[in-house]
């Protein structure tokens, strides 16, 4: 079944042909229906090809399509990683994301056909080169697909590109990506350099000869890659922005599957990360870092999709922090749980966006419970899950990240866990602002409020379904033993870091203890925040102090502003106005003058005097001898 | 040399004539050439009648083929020196020069006949007034 592995990214391919092709002849449901069942065959071909997969003893297989670069010295075949990991993504890939288009026919409709076609063509366009990027066997593949998913990010951002603000919050997406795309592609050069191929076969058995120096040097250029990707410091402040696109393209692209581009590559190369504890190290605290900031300003947003993009942006600085303390399997793990419940939790978010026609400010929310109750009821399963309260699967994933945190170094557990708290706190916020209460906006909003249509709600059901049992599929060895199937599932493929890894045995007592202590103070969190926000009214005082800071995003973007954009402004204004003007403009303006000058002087010279022709020529001839005298 | 010329006149002996033509430096052809060539510079220069022009054209043309000649036989004399066997090594220009006159011969007809047509226009020979050509 593995040599059908170009057929999973294949079927987008098609989709996006012909929906991008004819988007102006296709009615909506047929758009509709070509794009989701695009996705959905691909999703087929990757449960069989999972059945095969999961077979313990699968050896992985590298599927060459043809010779894509073919030079001297250098050989980058087109070729498809089939293993555990890239398997796995593929099914969080086309399960979630059919899921979403299927949500999308219903939030969409009010498109017109065109826009209706191009959505669904850009939507499918994502999911091919998200599939090119998990499947691809070398660097240079997953680099493809690594910028056809930033291009897919830009052109969904600005998908209402009438709007001039979201083609700017589009352009900002793209430029911070491009400059993790940069050391993305330093680092593809050095491997190049380093290694004379690209592919993952060829690079990570010899990885342990080179010296750790350069491999700290190639991780810490792939990490500013995932930087940009995944969001993290400082190259965050794209994702909040980001909102900007439609609510499902937040679940698929910003939630679920784009931004954990990051944590895929360097789960793929846990070697050269294993080889080079440095690098590991500011991928830790960069993780922890982003995880408290962006958590701290999820305390004080209003913007419902706002909330959860920080709690996104703090989520993968928790799967980083995982990363960057050894813990593979559970920084995958966590990125399987996160893209159910963050995408379940966006498609709801999605859905109270929908019935409020377009609001998404939660001071004008509140009640929606009764008018809502499948959206209300799903996203309740969300918000406990990403919490972390058992048996939820944010629990499990999150859990384990933490205890192999607190193996490591216990501050940082310590600091992780208090960002724990605070995404229980933000999310019940949250949760208790639009859900609870009495409803806070217009008549007519009132009047119009109503449950979204079955093909919303479905996909909503199954997310929750996930983000319920999804978690079970790790169980702690601590529970029972051998009861962490991804553990064993992942396993060939961190083997050899785990080889090299020193296991931080923490007792089984302590590891209760600490388990328990976190989830009854989470437990405490939320009760405290649903009782601060079940009876919120909006008040008309303006924040002061830490709040208003953290509403303003602890006042990054206006940092970002005075420290890059205004000096780049200034040289910018420095060389149109002066340098453009004076010294190119200048130059190719001297030329003509130059030019025409010279022959306006030039013409005097024919008088049409053929006396004075011949002695030009006579003098010149002369002078012709004396210089050829002169000569010798 | 004077002498030498007036008595072969009077002797009528052209192998004597033959000979002091031979034994004449190079020199004297030179100095003859260049002042030939220089008067029909100068007149090209100086004089504004096309008629006039035009000769001095053909001295310079004419100092140019004496020159040439006076080569030749200069060579043809070095040749057989060396091998005094009779050969036309360096003579070819003697043959040469005859050519040059006949081309010469066709390029007064036409310049001739171009002055002919410049005076039925306008009335004059004088190049000076020939100055539309720079429109």
């Amino acid at each position: 079944m593995a040599k059908f592995i170009y057929l999973v990214p294949l079927f987008p391919l098609i989709g996006f042909l012909i929906n991008g092709l004819g988007r102006n002849y296709l009615s909506k449901t047929i758009s509709g229906i070509i794009g989701t069942a695009s996705v959905l065959a691909s999703f087929v071909v990757s449960i069989l090809i999972f059945l095969e997969v999961k077979v313990a003893g699968f050896s992985a297989v590298e599927v060459k399509l043809f010779d894509f670069i073919n030079t001297a010295g250098i050989d980058i075949p087109f070729s498809f990683q089939v293993d555990q990991l890239s398997v796995l993504f593929l099914l969080i890939i086309t399960g979630v994301g059919t899921l979403i288009h299927l949500y999308s026919t219903a939030y969409m409709h009010e498109e017109e056909p065109n826009d209706f076609a191009r959505y669904f063509a850009y939507l499918n366009l994502f999911v091919f080169s998200m599939l090119l990027l998990v499947l691809g066997a070398n660097y240079v593949i997953m680099f493809i697909g690594w910028e056809g998913v930033g291009l897919c990010s830009y052109l969904l951002i600005g998908f209402w590109f009438k709007n001039g603000d979201y083609n700017n919050a589009a352009k900002k997406a793209f430029v911070m990506n491009r400059i993790g795309d940069l050391g993305f592609l330093l680092a593809v050069f050095w491997i190049i350099g380093q290694f004379g191929s690209t592919s993952f076969a060829v690079i990570f058995p010899v990885a342990s000869k080179v010296s750790p120096a350069i491999l700290t040097g190639i991780t810490l250029l792939m990490f500013v890659g995932a930087m940009g990707k995944s969001a993290q410091i400082p190259l965050y402040t794209w994702l909040p922005d980001a909102m900007a696109g439609p609510t499902p393209v937040s679940a698929l692209i910003h939630a679920a599957t784009m931004v954990t581009a990051g944590i895929y590559m360097i789960a793929r190369s846990n070697i050269l990360y294993t080889l080079a504890p440095t690098t590991q190290e500011v991928v830790a605290i960069i993780g922890l870092s982003t995880s408290i900031l962006a958590a701290t300003i999820a305390l004080q947003q209003n913007d419902i999709k706002k909330v959860l993009a920080y709690s996104t942006v703090s989520q993968l600085g928790l799967m980083f922090l995982g990363l960057g303390v050894g813990a593979y399997v559970g920084a995958v793990f966590h990125v399987m749980t996160h893209a159910f419940f963050k995408a379940l939790l966006f498609l709801g978010a999605g859905s109270v966006i929908h019935a409020m026609h377009h609001e998404q400010d939660m001071r004008n929310m509140g009640g929606l419970k009764k008018f809502l109750p499948i959206t209300h009821l799903t996203f309740l399963i969300g918000c406990i899950a990403i919490a972390g309260i058992p048996p939820f699967s944010g629990f499990f994933s999150k859990d384990e990240i933490l205890m192999a945190v607190y193996g490591h170094n216990k501050l940082f557990y310590f600091l992780a866990t208090g960002s724990a708290l605070l995404t229980a706190f933000y999310m019940f916020r949250m949760y208790a602002l639009t859900f609870h209460g009495t409803f806070r906006g217009s008549h007519e909003q009132e009047h119009h409020l109503h449950e979204s249509p079955s093909v919303m709600t479905i996909p909503l059901g199954v997310l929750a379904l996930l983000a319920i049992v999804a978690g079970f599929i790790g169980i702690p060895e601590l529970f029972a033993k051998e009861s962490h199937w991804l553990e064993h599932y992942l396993h060939p493929i961190f083997a050899a870091s785990f080889a090299l890894q020193t296991a931080h045995e923490t007792p089984a007592s302590s590891e209760w203890m600490l388990m328990g202590t976190t989830t009854v103070l989470i437990i405490g969190i939320v009760l405290f925040a649903m009782s601060k926000f079940k009876k919120y009214t909006p008040s008309q005082e303006e924040l002061t102090g830490l709040p208003k800071v953290l509403e303003n995003k602890w006042y990054v973007d206006e940092l970002y502003e005075i420290i890059i954009n205004k000096p780049v402004r200034a040289i910018a204004k420095f060389f149109s106005s002066i340098f453009e003007r004076y010294v190119v403009d200048g130059a190719v303006n001297g030329v003509g003058k130059l030019v025409q000058y010279s022959s306006r002087q030039l013409r005097w010279l024919q008088s049409g005097q053929v006396g004075s022709y011949i002695l030009i020529m006579v003098v010149a001839t002369i002078v012709f001898f004396i210089i050829q005298l002169l000569g010798k | 040399m004077v002498k030498k010329i007036k008595k072969l006149f009077e002797k009528k002996q052209a192998s004597l004539l033959q000979q002091i033509i031979f034994d004449m430096p190079i020199n004297y052809y030179l100095f003859l050439t260049v002042t030939l060539f220089s008067i029909g510079v100068i007149g090209v220069l100086t004089r504004r009648n096309a008629i006039i022009v035009f000769m001095c054209i053909e001295l310079m043309l004419n100092a140019v083929n004496l020159l040439l000649v006076a080569f030749s036989q200069m060579h043809q004399a070095a040749a057989l020196a060396i091998q005094p066997i009779a050969s036309n090594v360096g003579a070819e220009a003697q043959l040469f020069v005859f050519f040059i006159m006949v081309v010469a011969a066709a390029e007064v007809s036409v310049g001739l006949a171009i002055i002919v047509m410049m005076y039925r226009n306008i009335h004059s020979v004088d190049i000076n007034f020939l100055n539309r050509l720079k429109h």
